[in-house]
């Protein structure tokens, strides 16, 4: 009875999704509806971390078909930390896109979109098959591009036309690695590929088959020679849809990376390297990208990009210490990458505008909102008592360790670039005294907004920030969370034998 | 059997990517179910091809005494097919509506959202 609760968090998911469609032009329902079922999952959500983090991994057969045969859905440590912040991003954004999105689009059926996206999320960290996990991504992507394209305004279908483009063709690659996998060890559980994929005689293969793997997951989290829909769509949508999709849909690439080379495929020398070229490359190549942009979106779609560097760097250094500071990493990227593009929202709601060399005098304003935006803007940074700054300092120590320079030159760099356009973006939309900025016709500005709105945009950014804040001087907990986590990755035995029922 | 197949998953693939390097969007779709279908049958492929070897046990036995083909690909095809028809279907819509607004097919003009600003 009580392994069941693994599933619970994807059918409450779809009953969201479809309980919404019969609202469907029904937006103050909905509203509602969204709301509710959110506060539900999170609650699901919660219930599912502490069952696994008392009692270890769970799992469960779809069909009670026995381990290698049937569907698995399996929560480790990993996936029960995903999904509950998966569930923690997802109310907030619920919540944010019920004050800031406008009536008009929510009535060709936002939310339940939106609650088909999550419901693919909540899949793709639960399920234990890989072919599963393809079928779930078809989901996030699909559900992404009717998001991106909501609305139907020519920048978005421009995004969506690249993001499109390169997304299937992650999938297309994708699937042709499961059918070479499928073809060299004939199975499709994650757990029973690991013994077998060892098994095969045949290594080039194997390598190839890691190889596109490589390729097909990394388009998804952004990497460096495969990032260029990211800054290309990102900033088109309503930033509600940009603070889902930039806080968790790359990360669900990062995830699959993590997993399948942590437990599918072991990384070689040669994987070694290429993760790290790429890594830095990576860093090096959002960081620069961040600095030379003036759209504050366009800022945090490359900020994005950089920081999935040092979680691919985690991930190439492989050694327990290092996967300790990707997953840390990980957890606070998701909340204050979220946050970032909520708060974004709220200051094209105040100005109508993104441009940072246009806006301005923030501060004068509304000084207590400024502050209140200043805790996510500096915890990104890295500065020593708030989040970003504890992953980092696992990081550099192990990239000391294991003798990568390079890496923590690179790791250096992009958080001083992240400074620097932080501290720029500071200055300028929050300090510097602004020009007057036309006022646009018909525009939803944030001080004529009902309080009802304001609170549905604040509440989500206030909520994320003291989750942001617990992760800084909570950072204790995260650590120990985190390190639990990147040992039941090493040591992949428990995963393996709770799914195959040893 | 297996060398004809081999051939022609090599060509869809090729085909595919081909067409996806061009700039109009009209071949960037084609090009996209070119390299779908190629996966496809390269599944159907890796899943070992067997004539007339059904995975049905004999009424007298409970196990099976032959070689036989595998079911699984098929279900995975399967399901590939449908997803793939699903994001085509979508594809064309998009594409449709892009050439209506942006009022080009040609890839290289639609740089607006890359553009520095």
């Amino acid at each position: 009875m009580i392994e069941q609760l693994v599933i619970y968090p994807l059918v409450i998911q779809m009953l969201l999704a479809i309980v919404l469609m019969f609202f469907w032009s029904r937006i103050k329902w909905q509203r509602v509806i969204s709301i509710i079922g959110s506060v539900v999952n999170l609650g699901m959500a919660v219930w599912l971390f502490v069952l696994v983090w008392q009692n270890g991994t769970q799992s469960i057969q779809s069909g009670n078909w026995e381990a290698p045969f049937g569907i698995t859905f399996v929560a480790d440590t990993f996936a029960a930390t995903l999904v509950l912040l998966t569930a923690i991003a997802g109310l907030a954004v619920s919540s944010f896109s019920a004050g800031s999105v406008i009536s008009a689009r929510l009535k060709f059926g936002f939310f339940p979109i939106y609650h088909f996206l999550l419901l693919g999320l909540n899949g793709a960290f639960l399920t234990g098959d890989i072919f599963n996990l393809y079928v779930w991504f078809e989901i996030i992507i699909i559900t992404s591009f009717v998001l991106l394209t909501i609305g139907g305004e020519k920048a978005q279908l421009e995004g969506a036309v690249k993001y499109f483009t390169l997304n299937i063709l992650a999938s297309i690659i994708f699937l042709t690695a499961i059918a070479v996998l499928y073809g060299l060890t004939g199975s499709l559980n994650m757990a029973d590929l690991a013994s077998k994929v060892a098994a095969v005689e045949n290594r080039t293969l194997v390598q190839v088959n890691a190889l596109l793997f490589l390729v097909g997951f990394g388009i998804k989290s952004a990497l460096f020679p495969l990032y260029f829909w990211l800054p290309a769509s990102y900033h088109t949508p309503p930033s509600a849809v940009s603070a889902i999709f930039g806080g968790l849909l790359t990360k669900v690439g990062v995830y699959a990376l993590i997993r399948v080379f942590t437990l599918i495929f072991e990384v070689d020398p040669f994987l070694e390297n290429v993760l790290l070229a790429v890594a830095v490359l990576t860093l090096f190549s959002g960081a620069v990208g961040a600095i030379v942009q003036n759209n504050i979106r366009k800022i945090f779609s490359y900020l994005v990009i950089c920081h999935i560097g040092y979680m691919i760097a985690g991930l190439g250094m492989m050694t327990e210490v290092a996967i300790t500071g990707a997953i840390f990493y990980l957890i606070h990227d998701i909340m204050v990458k979220t946050n970032l593009f909520m708060v974004s929202g709220v200051i094209y709601k105040i100005k109508a505008n993104h441009n940072i060399k246009k806006l301005g005098d923030l501060y004068a304003e509304y000084p207590k909102l400024s502050l209140l935006f200043a805790v996510p803007l500096f915890s990104l940074v890295g500065v020593p008592p708030l989040s970003g700054f504890w992953p980092k300092l696992s990081l550099i120590s192990e990239g000391w360790n294991t003798e990568n320079f390079t890496v923590i030159a690179a790791i250096l760099f992009a958080s001083f670039i992240t400074l620097v356009v932080i501290v720029k973006l500071w200055g300028e939309v929050f300090w510097k005294t602004g020009e007057k900025l036309p006022e646009v016709r018909n525009f939803p500005y944030f001080n004529k907004l009902s309080r009802v709105k304001r609170t549905q945009m604040l509440a989500p950014i206030i909520f994320l920030t003291l989750v942001t804040l617990y992760l800084g001087f909570g950072a204790g907990n995260i650590q120990n969370l985190a390190e639990r986590i990147a040992f039941e990755l090493m040591d992949n035995q428990e995963y393996i034998n709770t799914v195959l029922r040893k | 059997m297996e060398i004809l197949l081999a051939i022609m998953i090599g060509t869809l693939y090729a085909a595919g990517i081909y067409m996806i390097l061009r700039r109009s969007l009209v071949k960037l779709i084609i090009g996209i179910i070119l390299l779908g279908n190629g996966a496809n049958l390269l599944i159907f492929l890796l899943g070992r091809i067997a004539k007339g070897a059904p995975p049905i046990i004999p009424e007298d036995s409970k196990v099976f005494l032959e070689a036989y083909s595998d079911p699984l690909p098929q279900a995975l095809i399967l399901t590939a097919i449908v997803i793939s028809f699903g994001l085509q279907s979508f594809a064309i819509v998009l594409v449709k509506r892009a050439h209506k607004v942006v009022k080009t097919d040609d890839l290289d003009e639609m740089n607006a959202t890359d553009e520095y600003s």
